[in-house]
């Protein structure tokens, strides 16, 4: 396990690094100047000049990468261009927003998916089997914006259930029950791609699992079909499914940018988005490198989930 | 003559294709009796395997009907029974082991919780009593170790010791009857014989009734009393296995026999003689039965006109002996010509 861990730790860095390369170079290449962003239409080429110098922003390319790492493990994230605040202030909080819409969309996702596809298996090809994949095929091809945009004015503008936007801090007063009414709607929204995904893998591998010889052979031993279904067929089902849930939460990630912006989630999403209107590099770089970080460690995670789930490779980790 | 454990009657199971109905088992009957061991032999697609399935109402696919014929286990249709009542006999009173030695168990659950689960599942025991049933179990399939067995996931067996498990889950609870389908294929020779003795001796000390289904004669030389011979759906031979071995009367049998390789070669003359195996010619056709006549015709060595349109009769030569063959009757109708021209 202890080897494993190890193993996988490494690679994780290796792609942590390489996502920080990636945005550091692409942050070069974005037309506009950061500094003449930040100082407004009046500066002076001395004060630009000066702001530069004082950012390191004159230092070569290199140079400035190797910097930024330095500060990076340290634990210093640099300060905003636009805010004058310390990024890691900034976007913590900004993170912790986020992955609470992420996750109240992943619970929507396990909820509804997996019994969709379960139930679509077990009654292949029959008409819940049809609708159910063709309703699944259908989300998982709805754009997120768009969708985001129908639910606002079916559920919060036509029949004014349940508001739009107004959650600003979770910490803010009006506790959990005000927070959970703030995140049905963009909740539900992210989760419609990744559960319609779900519910589809789900099912196939669930139509797979059914035809297996040792479910014959429960069925031929008289244990009951609801068993056969939600014990033996779905635990063997399972490694897949926690698999293709841990890559759902990276799309859960990227694709809240769009949430967050149309619910006016005060999470990461959104805040990347200003951030990459106004330039403000520092932010854009820590805030994609944190998506990256969930997004390795959710994987690293079901990984080793899936590998624990399977008593044959539970002794290769264990 | 006592009631048999097992009377099977014109059983018809039907699959619907793309080509036709297929008549996978076409008016298959037979007995079997308590504490008996009826040897079901053919080749693949002879339906030997469905009527396994028939019986325990198993065939799972959409396509397949059981079309008609009566079931009759210890005097009562099972065709007639609801799916919650033949859920009882499945694992209950009937079971079924299958061929897939390797894949038959659960890999995420360990071998005591999966005896554990149907013994609870039929005999409503508390968890203590099915965890020391189990160990029984083990215990009767004469598994090494079985207290850690108990506790091993299936990855951990052997093929053999897999198959001993699968038996045992079949045995848990005491079955009168036990259909096995074809038990040993995906085993080592020496492995099969194991398998083979083991399901003797369980025939033996439990009374347990066994429907051996099979394609290998040298098993059902070895462990069978009675022997019925499937080809195209319907049993075109059955009989003791000592007649049917040693005089089979249908042609199929008889190619059947000579294809079973020989260990001894016929030492004629000086040095030996390599002889090839026999092979019977062609391949077995699908039972989709469009017209009359025998299905063997095409492949027979001994076939007639008649043979090819109208469906043969049944022969009975010696103590329950039967083939369904013109030939035979041919036969039997000149040697009784015969006799009464003697006895005239």
């Amino acid at each position: 396990m202890v080897g494993y861990l190890a193993r996988r730790a490494g690679s994780m860095i290796l792609v942590l690094l390489g996502v920080s390369v990636l945005v550091f170079l692409i942050m070069q290449l974005v037309p506009g100047d950061p500094v003449r962003t930040m100082l407004g239409p009046t500066a002076t080429a001395e004060s630009i000049a000066a702001v530069r110098a004082d950012l390191g922003l004159d230092q070569p390319l290199v140079q400035q990468y190797v910097s930024y790492l330095g500060g990076l493990v340290q634990g210093d994230l640099n300060t905003s261009l636009t805010m004058a605040q310390p990024v890691a202030e900034i976007v913590f909080p900004k993170l912790g927003n986020t992955i609470i819409l992420a996750a109240g969309a992943l619970v929507i996702c396990l909820v509804i998916g997996v019994p969709l596809g379960v139930l679509a298996a077990t009654r292949q090809y029959s008409l819940f089997d049809r609708g159910a994949m063709f309703l699944s095929l259908a989300g998982a091809s709805v754009p997120v914006y768009w969708a985001a945009l129908v639910v606002i004015s079916v559920f919060a503008l036509e029949l004014g259930w349940l508001p739009t936007s107004g959650m600003y801090d979770v910490r803010e007063p009006g506790g959990l029950g005000d927070l959970l009414r703030h995140l049905v709607l963009p909740a539900a929204t992210a989760a419609v791609v990744p559960t319609a995904v779900i519910a589809r893998l789900t099912r196939s591998v669930m139509v797979e699992a059914l035809q297996q010889d040792h479910i014959r052979m429960l069925r031929a031993n008289g244990v009951p079909e609801r068993q056969i279904v939600w014990k033996h067929a779905l635990r063997n089902a399972l490694p897949p499914i926690v698999n293709i849930v841990g890559l759902q939460v990276g799309y859960l990630l990227g694709g809240v940018i769009f949430i967050e912006v149309v619910f006016s989630w005060p999470g990461l999403g959104g805040q990347l988005y200003t951030s990459i209107t106004s330039n403000d590099m520092p932010i854009i770089q820590a805030g994609v490198l944190f998506i990256a970080l969930v997004f390795v460690v959710v994987n690293l995670i079901a990984d080793i989930v899936v590998a624990l789930l399977d008593p044959r490779t539970r002794e290769a980790v264990g | 003559m006592t009631e048999p454990l097992l009377r099977v009657e014109n059983l018809q199971t039907h699959f619907a294709s793309e080509l036709g109905t297929i008549k996978a088992v076409d008016g298959v009957s037979f007995d079997i009796p308590r504490g008996g061991i009826l040897g079901m032999v053919g080749e693949s697609g002879s339906g030997k395997s469905v009527t396994g399935l028939s019986i325990l109402r198993l065939l799972g696919s959409r396509n397949a009907t059981i079309a008609g014929g009566r079931i009759l286990f210890r005097g009562e249709d099972l065709l007639t029974k609801s799916e919650a009542e033949m859920r009882a006999i499945r694992g209950g009173s009937i079971s079924m082991v299958f061929q897939n030695a390797m894949t038959s168990l659960d890999p995420f659950f360990r071998v005591g919780e999966q005896l554990v689960e149907v013994l609870r599942l039929h005999q409503g025991l508390s968890k203590k009593e099915a965890r020391e049933k189990a160990l029984n179990a083990l215990e009767l399939v004469r598994i090494p170790d079985p207290v850690a067995k108990l506790k091993s996931h299936p990855h951990q067996l052997s093929g053999g010791q897999r198959q001993r498990v699968v038996v045992a889950l079949a045995l848990a609870c005491e079955p009168d009857l036990l259909i096995a389908d074809e038990p040993t294929t995906a085993l080592d020779a020496t492995v099969q014989k194991q398998i083979i003795e083991l399901l003797q001796e369980i025939n033996q000390e439990l009374g347990t009734a066994i429907l051996m289904v099979t394609h290998d004669m040298g098993v059902v030389a070895h462990m069978c009393r009675t022997v019925a011979v499937m080809y195209a759906g319907r049993i075109v031979e059955h009989g003791d296995v000592a007649d049917v071995l040693r005089t089979p009367q249908h042609p199929y049998t008889r190619g059947l026999m000579a294809s079973v390789p020989r260990l001894r070669t016929e030492a004629a003359g000086e040095g030996h003689v390599r002889q090839r195996l026999y092979q019977i010619g062609g391949s077995a056709p699908l039972p989709l039965r469009l017209t009359d006549g025998c299905a063997f015709a095409p492949r027979c060595p001994e076939v007639g006109p008649e043979c090819w349109e109208v469906d043969p009769p049944t022969v009975a030569s010696g103590a329950g002996q039967e083939a369904v063959c013109h030939r035979r009757a041919e036969e039997k109708a000149e040697l009784t010509g015969v006799a009464q021209h003697v006895g005239a």
